[in-house]
């Protein structure tokens, strides 16, 4: 079982699917700790993630590897008992795309890049109202909030949302990071951010910074 | 005008923009630094309308691009009502390929918006490749408007032959069917009266003097794949799971789609072509998949259009400063590559006597900027990238719709300023 959870972490990560779901299958069925096959699934996804910061991988391997956890998940999870579950998190992020806009490929991928350093993330979704951001930080205490947008119009929709998490008197524990489609380091400063990201890259490496494992 | 009458003070200036933009275009230093107006929603926000009125009114609409010409003097510009004016059609038509303006959840002045989804399932990659027209036909257009489904319904031609063809014009006459043939014609009055009124501004113009500078649309055939028919995740992870079937219905697009383009722009009466990228962007795809599933189907698509005489302005969204070596391999003179994010100046070091370059002011400069900024802006890039010529003044994807007039207006002035 050794040797197989080891070919089952290069499976993934080398972007084998097939194989790899196929091998996960026969190893929950020789009885495998479901447990410890995902934590095999984490370990791949390191790898992943490392190689996509070193410019390795692109966009459509980590599409591929997400589907990969995804179907691996679904076979692993119904076996755990309740209480085994509920790994240690780094830290938690709030994201969502702003109001009006409905992109969702960036926010995505930055989501899917933080959960694979630890992170907890919790997606609000697209086209977010002011007040669902500022309602869902009294709610969860997120260390970091994401702010996503493609289009123009997002830049009033991020300085509009930022204000009233002012306003609401919960920016000062609140890192503000925004990132998708034309941000820069003006808008950074015309929405109020504490910083703005290219890629997913930088939005974990904002969050490492200001939450530190 | 006709050939050979006098020439009026339009006619004269619109010699000279169009002179200033083939210079450009064909990499010889023109006069000043020619530059192109290209925006969806901005003319309309700066004469006072919503979002949704630029979507429905064509003649309020044309009153404010009007406007904008007169006062900001570009030497060419975008068509407008073809890139937002579709408003009632679509409501004829039930279409759900987009969100717009007051339509469902959205607001009076948020832009209309794409919705990616899979309009094309995996399995059914072969019956796209063998029948296109078909499966558009039968498949595509029921899927993306609620008025064509009965479509699915129409014969399939190719089996139909002889007295069978007499028999089919039974199906027509079908409820369902006489219902969406009725509304397609409805659709179709509707989309007349937004052309008509398109046609008479365009002649309006040129009579002021401003050629347009888009007279078709094409697409790079990933995009058409990735944006159109398995959406953005099928796409990705067909590079995978699909890779042979992609690349078959790759190839098979770059024969499909030039004819639209070329026709269009016979029609229109013009040489010019807008093909904004999607897809082409550093970060999306890997240096390897770049040059596996995106140039090399797309070269062919530039290049069939160049030889039937058209000039491609290639809009690379987002930044393709790490593609450049690789797209650069076209005809000298022939293109145009507008570029959003791009590094201007890696580009016209990569792109000199091969490219016309188009762009690059920030959107987030000219909505959050000054217009002194914006001059200093432009200036640079005319000293760097105008060098020689083969440079024409656009912003990052167009006039971004939030901008603040005073520096749309620098951005404009400024080119005037820029002489060789």
């Amino acid at each position: 079982m050794e040797d197989k959870s080891k070919q089952l972490v290069q499976m993934i990560s080398d972007m084998q699917e097939e194989d790899a779901v196929k091998l996960a299958r026969e190893m929950l069925d020789a009885g495998y700790d479901p447990v410890k096959l995902l934590g095999h699934c984490r370990e791949a996804m390191e790898m992943v993630g490392k190689r996509y910061e070193q410019g390795e991988y692109f966009l459509p391997e980590l599409m591929l590897a997400g589907e990969m956890l995804k179907a691996i998940g679904d076979m692993a999870k119904p076996l755990i008992k309740q209480d085994a579950e509920g790994a240690k998190t780094v830290g938690t992020i709030l994201i969502g795309t702003v109001q009006g806009d409905l992109h969702d490929i960036g926010k995505n991928i930055v989501t899917f890049m933080l959960e694979i350093n630890g992170y907890k993330v919790i997606d609000l979704g697209i086209d977010v109202p002011v007040e669902n951001f500022v309602e869902s930080i009294k709610q969860h205490k997120p260390q970091v909030v994401g702010l996503s947008g493609f289009l123009t119009l997002a830049f009033d929709a991020m300085k509009q949302t930022i204000e009233a998490i002012k306003q609401a008197g919960l920016r000062e524990n609140t890192k503000i990071m925004i990132g998708g489609g034309q941000v820069d380091e003006t808008i950074k400063t015309y929405t109020g951010a504490d910083a703005f990201g290219l890629n997913a890259m930088d939005a974990v490496s904002l969050c490492k910074q200001w939450v530190p494992a | 005008m006709s050939a050979g009458s006098a020439a009026t003070p339009g006619s004269i200036l619109y010699a000279q923009r169009l002179k200033r933009l083939m210079d450009a275009i064909e990499l010889r230093e023109p006069d000043r630094l020619p530059s192109i107006l290209f925006s969806h929603f901005w003319v309309a926000r700066y004469c006072g309308m919503t979002f949704r009125e630029a979507m429905y009114d064509y003649e309020g609409l044309a009153v404010a691009i009007r406007k904008a010409m007169v006062d900001l003097e570009p030497d060419g510009y975008q068509p407008v009502h073809a890139a937002v004016a579709f408003g009632p059609t679509m409501d004829i038509l039930d279409y759900k390929q987009l969100e717009w303006p007051g339509h469902k959840g959205l607001a009076e002045n948020v832009p209309f918006q794409y919705l990616d989804a899979q309009y094309m399932a995996p399995e059914e990659y072969e019956e796209y490749v063998q029948d296109p027209t078909g499966f558009m036909l039968h498949k595509y257009m029921p899927r993306v408007a609620g008025a064509l489904e009965p479509l699915s319904q129409l014969p399939h031609y190719p089996g139909v032959l002889h007295t069978r063809i007499i028999q089919s014009m039974e199906a027509y006459a079908r409820p369902e069917v006489r219902r969406a043939l009725e509304t397609m014609i409805k659709a179709g009055e509707e989309m007349q009266k937004m052309r008509a009124v398109q046609s008479r501004l365009i002649q309006e113009l040129k009579d002021l003097g401003f050629p347009a500078t888009a007279h078709a649309t094409s697409h790079a055939p990933f995009d058409v794949a990735a944006d159109y028919l398995r959406g953005s995740k099928g796409a990705m992870l067909d590079l995978f799971r699909n890779k042979d079937r992609l690349l078959n219905l790759l190839d098979r697009l770059t024969v499909l789609i030039p004819p639209t383009a070329i026709e269009s722009a016979k029609a229109a009466g013009g040489n010019m072509i807008f093909v904004p990228l999607h897809w082409g962007l550093d970060g999306f795809m890997s240096p390897k998949q770049f040059t596996t599933f995106f140039w090399p189907q797309f070269q062919k698509v530039l290049l069939t259009l160049i030889e039937a005489g058209l000039h491609p302005h290639v809009l690379w969204e987002g930044d393709c400063t790490s593609r450049l070596d690789v797209i650069k391999d076209v005809p000298p003179g022939k293109c145009v590559y507008f570029f959003e994010r791009t590094d201007m100046f890696k580009a016209k070091e990569a792109l000199r006597g091969k490219v016309c370059i188009r762009g690059n002011v920030p959107a987030s400069m000219l909505i959050a900027g000054t217009p002194n900024e914006v001059r200093e802006h432009c200036k640079k890039l005319f000293d760097v990238v105008g060098d020689g010529g083969g440079f024409i003044l656009d912003a990052g994807v167009g006039v971004p719709d939030e901008a603040k007039p005073e520096n749309v207006l620098a951005m404009f002035q400024c080119a005037k300023e820029c002489v060789y």
